[in-house]
């Protein structure tokens, strides 16, 4: 469910920049995905192989995804550490008053536009 | 082909219609409140409650407070399906409009706005939006409000600002509800009021019980402010 939203809001965003720059035809989409942004990247190729053919200036586009790691910061011992590792147990104190600081971003990096 | 470097996030659009739609509700004077939480945290309680006091019906006497004190107030549910919650607000004589999502997780800016142009909010002083039931997605989208409060209730304990940092990081307020059963279950208060002010120090905290009433009055004085604020920031 929430790939679909994502991939609307996308569809979207590129539609207007299409529009803005005069843009008839986008190859492909880079987006970096952050690896605990909850984003099952197989369902959302589906979503946007859906979605892409309902667009005539994303008809053909390629879909690039990019992974950023996700970071956790500790509030206990002021140390970040990788969150896919060792999740929310600070691996150095092993308080639990941590919280991500990134990786659960999802951003455009770049189209290939003519 | 030529590469265009974006950097912007995927819901970029989402925020210009975030945008556009606050604008024209600070134009026609109206403060849009988004209330986020998880299913069942007592937000259709809250809100029923609230709304029965700020509209001034439950003060009781006449003359305790005048009745032109009292605040128009309209709610969008934006339950994925159902309309109990509607019809609950609908009774106490608020504005209420079912909102659908599609099955979406969340509410964005493009379906608030359309939601607030079918049920019409002239005159109306504070919408509220019961958001999707969800921590995660409904605080990736800027739905347009201009306060974004979130609810917590006691059961679902005091980590939970550890869990989903963002939701606390993107809300102006928050809510602990039903404080009444505090001493049924094991939630720390003081750890939750650190964690949540570690995370978003500026962030206003009310313990309530919407069945006891017990800290209603500084949650309702709050929106009674934000209006105010709603109406002189420009
Ligand atoms: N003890 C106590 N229970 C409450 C309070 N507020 C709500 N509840 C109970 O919590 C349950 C859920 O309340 P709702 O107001 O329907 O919660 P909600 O967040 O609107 O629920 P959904 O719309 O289904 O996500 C109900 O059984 C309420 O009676 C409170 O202040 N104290
Ligand atoms: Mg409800
Ligand atoms: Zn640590």
């Amino acid at each position: 469910m929430h790939e679909m939203g994502i991939v609307t809001h996308l569809a979207k965003t590129l539609d207007d920049l299409a529009k803005e720059q005069s843009i008839t035809k986008i190859g492909s989409v880079t987006l970096q995905v952050g690896e605990v942004s909850g984003i099952m990247t197989d369902y959302f190729t589906d979503c946007w192989d859906y979605f892409k053919v309902r667009h005539p200036v994303l008809k053909s586009a390629e879909l690039k995804l990019e992974t950023i790691p996700a970071v956790t910061w500790c509030d206990h011992c002021k140390r970040t550490y990788p969150t896919v590792e060792h999740g929310r147990e600070c691996p150095y104190c092993h308080s639990g008053e941590t919280w991500l600081l990134k990786g659960n971003e999802c951003v455009i990096k770049e189209i290939e536009a003519e | 082909m030529k590469i265009i470097e974006l950097h912007e996030s995927v819901t970029a659009s989402n925020d210009r219609d975030a945008d556009t739609l606050r604008e024209e509700m600070r134009r026609k004077g109206t403060l849009l409140i988004n209330l986020m939480s998880s299913p069942g945290s007592g937000k259709t309680t809250l809100l029923s409650r609230t709304i029965r006091d700020l509209s001034g019906n439950a003060r009781g006497f006449a003359g305790n407070r005048a009745a032109e004190d009292g605040l128009k107030t309209a709610v969008l549910e934006a339950d994925i399906d159902s309309d109990v919650d509607a019809r609950q607000i609908d009774r106490l004589g608020a504005k209420a409009i079912q909102v659908h999502t599609d099955g979406m997780c969340h509410m964005d800016a493009g379906m608030t706005a359309s939601g607030l142009d079918e049920m019409g909010y002239e005159g109306i002083d504070l919408a509220f939006l019961e958001n999707v039931g969800n921590l995660i997605c409904p605080a990736e989208f800027d739905t347009g409000a201009g306060r974004n409060v979130m609810i917590l209730s006691v059961p679902e304990g005091d980590d939970k600002p550890l869990k989903y940092p963002l939701m606390f990081q993107s809300s102006d307020a928050l809510v602990i509800s039903k404080i009444d059963a505090l001493p049924y279950f094991d939630f720390d208060m003081d750890a939750c009021v650190r964690r949540v002010k570690a995370l978003h120090p500026a962030i206003r905290i009310f313990p309530v019980s919407a069945k006891t009433g017990e800290g209603m009055e500084a949650w309702e004085e709050w929106l009674r402010s934000a209006l105010c604020d709603w109406r002189s920031e420009s």
